[in-house]
């Protein structure tokens, strides 16, 4: 997020677009509430009902995948009505000429015709957006799970600068993230191209930097794969064995029956985690790890807050922290990893990051910090792009509308989008397991729009087959108004229900995230 | 901005213009007892226990402090013989309609009920009368509803509505028949409740329980550890409840991000961490099974196979799937032990799923 969470309550305006934060973040949800309470407005982009979209001023629910054309056709308006933040284009940003001349294409009608979103309504919000003095812009992985997501995001961000929503309190652009730690497990550089802080692999300075701290006398050079292409390079048979710690890819990764079959060629395969989930029963080894509560460290929250985490009871029997197995497995490989404690860890971190350079454990104890965090005496960063952005001017990238890769046809005439429910998380290796959330919200449906029911004479708690062109599941139907016609839904937390067997691989080119948001399917009746 | 200056208990005390006379209390450590006030929700000033004894412009009165603006000049007395005569009234009546089965309540040791009963010396009802007879409700794996136990205090109304924002319960009926209920008074199951539980951690008696935590342990019993929740990416504040080596539950602290709230999840989703399908041991699959390892021999085999891979086939033969649910320090570990022993840079992490 380039703001933080407490600010979402007092922006004027909130527009949230693929992300149904009450039931996947509830807590900043809390904050969205308020904000209307307090009289903002609150525009939804979804193409479902969601809680968010009941409160909302505007639900628009546009056809899946058609977010960049509809963010477009708002900067479309803005421009031509001359209500974009003229002070703020000329001092901060780049590239407006161009973005004008190829947004001049997304005109109101046009857009409709793409998103089914009437083009009064679109005229209303981007009125209602450029004309709020502190907008937001929230949004999760509806907007980001496409193979047009880069380009979705490009989206958002040219419209933030446009009308100068970015740089000051209770605005900015603002991805909610999923996981406890999926930021800093970025900010740490576990990516393929980057090392900790964003810090290019490819950049002999930084490759030097770290080489001399970590006593080695080279660092790889050339970036390394992502999820998706490491599971393509074991099918091919480049990838010889992996190590896979707190995954599990069988149940989460799209077309994941080829996930598994790809798994099952490794040479050798180890997994670390704290349960035998799907994808740890494939392996060769299975290193049992500590739980959160079993350890120390911190995470790092969607708003870059770094906070401790407390060591409150014993590993279970013989459970480690995955920090002491990491450092087992590089000393009996030669390579000596020696830490007291994860605060000796950060100390290490904190020396080769400079957004973690003034962070470390003896700090965080008296309170979190939020990154960047230069130096000692930082008091860390609440709001990111104040003065000028990371790259100085910020830029107008062109972002133009794709349309999702596999939709409805005659032969799979549904389309399948996939997400969370409030009760569950992930693949379900927690909640499954809680003696509680499980008990109340014990197996999973197929949302299905009425119109739909009767065209395939479906009835509440029957069973039907969902078919792709990669795999299918069998699901219990839940009819409900709350999906529109057209489209079904379920979620991936269930093992018995692996979804991701139906959904499509097909990725953004630049961000390699595949488009788990939009695949065809077909039902049979049971 | 403008201060104000009052007396409480004879000792001066200086506080920003609008401060209310609790807050001034506060400033002092001057202790008034409270039940339907929380410092995050809305002043309602309805349950009367902390009124005190003002002296202002030569008027003498009963006020509440939760509610009352303090003034310059005021003179303020916290426990006079008037103000405790009251408390003791208002625990009295609360008493004559409240359950006594302290020796199996949940909230036994954390009750405002009870610690306000034994600092005023009120050993059980003073009044005898109807009592009621509600059914417990039970119905739900997360909170025990008892509304025999409420005191209609009216916190868990306010948190529903002001922080969670959901507004599901509010009062209902009247005069002795009030109680706070759902639409239609159906079970917390039957309603639009989303079972957060922030009802039930202002609760300030027994009226709403975390169903798991109250019966596994006495209040005084847990060790609460303040740390981050596993689930999503908001970042809560959870305080882990400990027994025995145990985590038996999870209570709200006051965190930077979440404020008292927390989600069902954080809140109620702990149970896995002492799940019988935890991992305790490594595991060595032999002829298609796992075998139970020591980690000796499962590091080495790890390492010799890494190694002879990395040999036979370069380090890109290798590839590291790290954890978002892992902490930062290890999973710049984990990257730091691919990139300088493993040799490759495949390493990356669910972001995108």
């Amino acid at each position: 997020m380039t703001n933080s969470i407490d600010e979402i309550a007092g922006a004027d305006f909130i527009l949230a677009i693929g992300t149904n934060t009450t039931e996947t973040h509830p807590v900043i949800a809390l904050q969205v509430k308020k904000a209307v309470r307090q009289g903002a407005k609150l525009a939804v982009i979804d193409p479902r009902v969601t809680k968010l979209a009941e409160l909302a001023d505007y639900h628009l629910q546009l056809n899946p995948g058609t977010d960049c054309a509809l963010l477009n056709g708002l900067a479309n308006v803005i421009i031509a009505e001359e209500l974009w933040d003229k002070d703020f284009v000329a001092h901060r940003t780049e590239d407006f000429a161009s973005f004008r001349q190829w947004v001049s294409g997304y005109t109101p009608q046009y857009v409709e015709r793409v998103t089914g979103i009437p083009a009064d309504v679109i005229y209303k919000l981007a009125r209602e957006y450029a004309g709020a003095e502190n907008a937001a812009i929230l949004y999760t992985m509806g907007l980001t799970q496409h193979i047009s997501g880069t380009a979705n995001v490009h989206a958002v961000a040219n419209l933030a600068m446009l009308c100068g929503q970015v740089g000051k309190k209770h605005s900015g652009v603002n991805p909610l993230r999923g996981q406890n730690n999926v930021q800093g497990a970025c900010d740490m550089g576990a990516l393929p191209d980057v090392l900790t802080g964003y810090q290019k692999v490819t950049s002999d300075e930084v490759r030097a930097k770290f080489a001399r701290a970590w006593k080695v006398d080279t660092l790889p050079a050339s970036a390394g794969l992502t999820v998706g292409e490491m599971m393509a390079g074991t099918q091919k048979g480049c990838i010889k064995a992996m190590y896979i710690v707190g995954e599990n890819p069988v149940l989460s990764d799209a077309n994941a029956g080829d996930v598994k079959e790809a798994l099952q060629k490794l040479d050798f395969l180890v997994v670390q985690d704290i349960f035998l989930t799907e994808t740890a029963r494939l392996a060769d080894v299975v290193l049992p790890a500590a739980s959160f509560a079993e350890k120390e460290g911190t995470f790092t929250n969607t708003e870059r807050r770094v906070q401790k985490v407390r060591k409150a009871i014993a590993p279970m029997g013989r459970a480690r922290a995955d920090w002491e197995i990491i450092c087992l497995l590089a000393g009996a490989m030669g390579y000596t990893m020696n830490y007291q404690s994860p605060a000796e860890i950060m100390d290490e971190i904190a020396s080769l990051t400079p957004s973690y350079g003034g962070i470390s454990h003896a700090r965080l104890e008296k309170g979190s910090l939020q990154w960047p965090c230069p130096n000692k005496d930082h008091p860390g960063t609440p709001v990111l792009h104040k003065e000028k952005f990371v790259r100085g001017r910020g830029k107008f990238h062109r972002a133009e509308y794709i349309p999702p890769q596999e939709l409805p046809d005659q032969e799979y005439p549904l389309l399948l989008c996939t997400g969370r429910r409030l009760y569950h998380y992930h693949t379900g290796t927690m909640t499954l397991r809680t003696g509680a959330l499980e008990k109340y919200y014990p197996g999973e449906y197929l949302d299905v729009n009425p119109i739909d029911a009767r065209k395939w004479k479906l009835t509440p708690g029957c069973r039907v087959r969902v078919i792709s062109r990669r795999g299918e599941v069998e699901l219990v139907v839940r009819i409900t108004d709350t999906i529109p016609p057209g489209m079904v839904f379920t979620s991936f937390h269930f093992p018995e229900v692996p979804i991701n067997n139906l959904t499509n691989p097909a990725q953004d080119p630049i961000a390699k995230i595949p488009e788990l948001k939009v695949c065809s399917v077909r039902l049979e009746l049971l | 901005m403008s201060t104000i200056t009052l007396t409480i208990n004879g000792q001066q005390v200086t506080v920003p213009a609008g401060s209310t006379i609790l807050k001034a209390a506060e400033k002092l450590g001057v202790f008034i007892p409270t039940l339907c006030h929380h410092p995050q929700l809305t002043a309602v000033a309805s349950c009367r226990i902390c009124v005190v004894e003002v002296t202002f412009k030569g008027r003498k009165k009963l006020v509440p402090a939760c509610m009352t603006g303090a003034q310059d000049g005021m003179e303020v007395e916290t426990e006079s013989a008037a103000v405790v005569e009251s408390r003791r009234t208002i625990l009295e009546l609360l008493l004559a309609n409240h359950p006594q089965d302290c020796l199996t309540c949940g909230q036994n040791g954390d009750c405002r009920l009870q610690d306000y009963a034994f600092r005023y010396n009120v050993p059980g009802a003073g009044f005898s009368g109807e009592r009621h007879a509600y059914k417990i409700e039970d119905d739900n794996p997360f909170i025990i509803r008892d509304m025999n136990k409420c005191i209609l205090c009216g916190r868990c109304v306010r948190m529903c509505a002001e922080i969670q924002g959901d507004g599901v319960i509010d009062f209902a009926h009247r005069g002795f028949n009030t109680k706070i209920s759902t639409a239609m008074d159906l079970p917390l199951s039957k309603s639009e409740c989303v079972f957060c539980g922030n009802c039930a951690a202002v609760c300030p008696v027994g009226a709403l329980q975390e169903k798991g935590l109250r019966s596994s342990a006495r209040t005084w019993e847990v060790k609460k550890v303040k740390t981050i929740c596993p689930y999503c990416g908001t970042g809560c504040s959870i305080e882990l409840n400990v027994k025995d080596g145990r985590v038996v539950g999870v209570t709200s602290c006051d965190g930077e991000v979440n404020g008292p709230a927390l989600c069902v999840k954080g809140r109620f989703g702990y149970g896995f961490i002492h799940h019988p399908d935890r991992l305790t041991t490594p595991l060595i699959k032999k002829n298609g099974r796992f075998v139970e390892a020591s980690w000796e021999e499962t590091i080495s085999l790890v390492a010799e196979k890494l190694t002879g891979i990395k040999n036979d086939h370069g380090p890109d033969a290798l590839a590291v799937l790290s954890s978002a649910r892992c902490t930062n320090e290890e999973n710049y570990l984990l990257q730091k032990f691919t990139r300088a022993v493993l040799g490759t840079n495949n390493i990356d992490h669910c972001a995108r799923l």
